[in-house]
């Protein structure tokens, strides 16, 4: 069944970041996508949207109390991407898996009556034609598939479940805005800042190669740093090491759940808590003084070692590679 | 001041976890409190105890599962953290119940609980440890028609307000909501206390209370497997990786480190 209209929500819009882009072309397995903002899309995001097929874009106009801080409370994403649903028919929707992005799925889920499937690595249809999630859970250790049985289906996706593909043919993109209603009972946003996004680096949560330090850094992460950049990846840590103030942002059960194409853990030792946000990563590398470290236990490949010597080392030789290539 | 705390009996994550006939399988064994709703309890207990001594008197924290009866695992924990009462919802109407379900469970005993009083706030864990959806807090704030507040860092409660911040994604922001409302507490919001012995003693002997969908004026077909929107079919452990390849830095540990990853085109 590919005459399906699929959702895509796209928010914020100014750019339309790797995970959409592989949410975009997930929908067009599944059938026609258009995308949900709650705010003009930008010149670039617009042509991007083309490139992957997108005729439709449905621009939120939200009631004028909210389309401040409040706008981006899950509750309100929640109404828009149900008026969006109920507005276009619509039998498919897909948000990265943020964790504000899955409350709003969810929440729409809800006041949809629709399946609901939160952190799918993969997403397809069966031969009943029911909308089917394939999850990685306990920590990498397990698949699971779950078909959603209602008639609209809402996922999240996480990260790297598929390489993005632009559609055969660019089209013509037009935003057509649609009004929505929130009726839930909403917090107040008091105060909101945004954090600034390092440009230099992709993201974490969208990185196909990801570079986490631990405890074991001591503090510098500059050896951490200097080897992401030599092979193109971004930075993350273990939450000791952000209780500690040397990094902002961790990976694990309760940061950031990745699955990159390459995972390298300099100095972290591998606990359940970290496992269980990067042990679904394709590959994973470990560099540890420790030679009972049981991170080794999950790894491809590892070097009982210092980190700052051996990843000094290994920036220096893929650098070296690189300006050959 | 009553709070009620969803609290759930998952498998201990360092225990090996595996589904049986595509259920999390919740032998006993492993089964214990999830970790992160032991923050919700510590941020309750604090709730409470920055009250006067006569608002404390008339306090209750409520330990509220949705569980098989082996739940009474987390109550007792609950209990040795220093809650009042145990609420265990059993039936096996709600076994298989989805998102959906579960919210209409712990929304239908947080309704039950209001018939004694009024329930200022819902404190639940950011996620559940075993299928870490983070989406029951959210879920439960809309069934019940109150404000959500999610994800909190730090928690203050004044004049029947509810102060929070949180870390985003995307930002920091600062929320407040008027009670009754449902906050959910990262783990980075306190560090949850150690039961002292005589808690621990107490709790042997509490009585836990137990509820079944009927009490709770539940259909039988909007939650369970019959009201489930989703259905797994297949559930599987993943193959065994290949041993690790394991190098031992003598002076060469980058150089075969950066050799791997070229000959594996991860770079
Ligand atoms: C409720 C809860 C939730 C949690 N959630 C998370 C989460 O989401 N993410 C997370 O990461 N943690 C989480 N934690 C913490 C987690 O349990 C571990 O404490 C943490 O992951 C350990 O961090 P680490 O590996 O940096 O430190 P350690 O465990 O101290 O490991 C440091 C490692 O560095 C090695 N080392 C030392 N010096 C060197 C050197 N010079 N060169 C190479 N190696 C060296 C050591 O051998 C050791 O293996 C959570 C904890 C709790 C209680
Ligand atoms: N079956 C349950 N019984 C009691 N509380 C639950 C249950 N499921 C979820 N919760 C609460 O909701 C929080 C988030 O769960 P989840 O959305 O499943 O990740 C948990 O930390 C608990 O506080």
């Amino acid at each position: 069944m590919t005459n399906r209209t699929v959702l895509v929500l796209l928010d914020p819009a100014g750019e339309v970041r790797p995970s959409v882009l592989e949410l975009l072309t997930i929908g067009r397995t599944l059938g026609r996508v258009e995308a949900v903002t709650l705010e003009a899309p930008s010149v670039e995001a617009l042509a991007q949207l083309g490139a992957y097929g997108v005729e439709t874009v449905h621009q939120a106009e939200l009631p004028a109390d909210l389309r401040g801080d409040a706008r981006h409370l899950s509750a309100v994403v929640a109404a828009v991407l149900t008026a969006a649903v109920r507005l276009t028919d619509a039998d498919v929707v897909l948000a990265p898996s943020t964790f504000g992005a899955k409350e709003a799925v969810a929440l729409a889920g809800h006041a949809l009556g629709a399946g609901v499937i939160i952190d799918a690595a993969g997403v397809a249809e069966d031969d009943a034609g029911h909308v089917v999630g394939t999850k990685r859970v306990f920590a990498g250790s397990w698949d699971t598939v779950s078909r959603v049985t209602t008639d609209v289906a809402a996922l999240t996706v996480r990260a790297n479940a598929v390489v993005p593909q632009p559609a055969e043919a660019a089209v013509a993109t037009e935003v057509e805005g649609f009004a929505v209603a929130v009726d839930a009972v909403l917090p107040a946003v008091t105060a909101r800042t945004e954090k600034a996004r390092d440009s230099d680096r992709p993201t974490l949560e969208e990185a196909a190669v990801v570079v986490a330090g631990g405890r074991g850094t001591e503090g510098d992460f500059g050896p951490v740093e200097a080897f992401a950049d030599a092979v193109g990846g971004a930075v993350g840590a273990t939450r000791d090491a952000v209780f500690e103030g040397w990094f902002d942002r961790y990976i694990g059960q309760t940061g950031v759940t990745i699955a990159p194409r390459l995972y390298v853990g300099a100095g972290v030792s591998g606990a359940p808590h970290h496992r269980g946000g990067m042990q679904a990563s394709q590959v994973i590398v470990a560099v540890n003084n420790d030679p009972e470290a049981p991170i080794f236990e999950i790894c491809d490949f590892a070097v009982v070692g210092d980190l700052s010597d051996v990843l000094g080392q290994a920036a220096e030789v893929i650098r070296a590679h690189k300006q050959q290539a | 001041m009553r709070i009620v705390v969803p609290v759930k009996y998952v498998p201990d994550i360092n225990a090996e976890r595996k589904f049986v006939d595509c259920r999390v399988d919740r032998d006993p064994a492993v089964g214990t409190l999830n970790e992160l709703d032991e923050n919700a309890l510590e941020a309750a207990l604090r709730i409470v105890e920055a009250l006067d001594e006569a608002e404390q008197e008339t306090s209750e924290i409520v330990a509220l599962t949705v569980a098989p009866p082996e739940g009474d695992v987390a109550l007792r924990k609950a209990f040795q953290m220093g809650v009042d009462r145990g609420v265990r919802v059993s039936d096996d109407a709600l076994a298989g119940s989805d998102y959906s379900g579960t919210t209409a469970a712990l929304a239908a005993a947080v309704r039950r609980l209001e018939t004694e009083g009024p329930v200022d706030l819902v404190i639940t864990g950011m996620a559940a440890l075993d299928g870490l959806g983070s989406v029951v807090p959210a879920l439960l704030a809309a069934t019940l028609g109150r404000p959500s507040v999610t994800f909190a860092k730090t928690v203050a409660v004044a004049d029947g307000t509810l102060q929070a911040t949180r870390e985003t994604d995307e930002a920091t922001e600062s929320l407040t909501a008027p009670l009754p409302a449902v906050l959910s507490v990262a783990d980075t919001a306190n560090r949850p206390r150690f039961p002292n012995f005589k808690l621990i003693m107490a709790a042997r002997s509490k009585e836990i209370e137990q509820w079944t969908a009927a009490d709770l004026g539940l259909e039988p077909g909007a939650v369970g497997t019959a009201g489930a929107r989703t259905e797994t079919t297949l559930a599987a452990p993943r193959p065994e990786k290949p041993p690790v390849e394991l190098v031992q830095d003598k002076g060469e540990g980058g150089k075969a480190l950066a050799e791997y990853l070229i000959r594996h085109e991860l770079v």
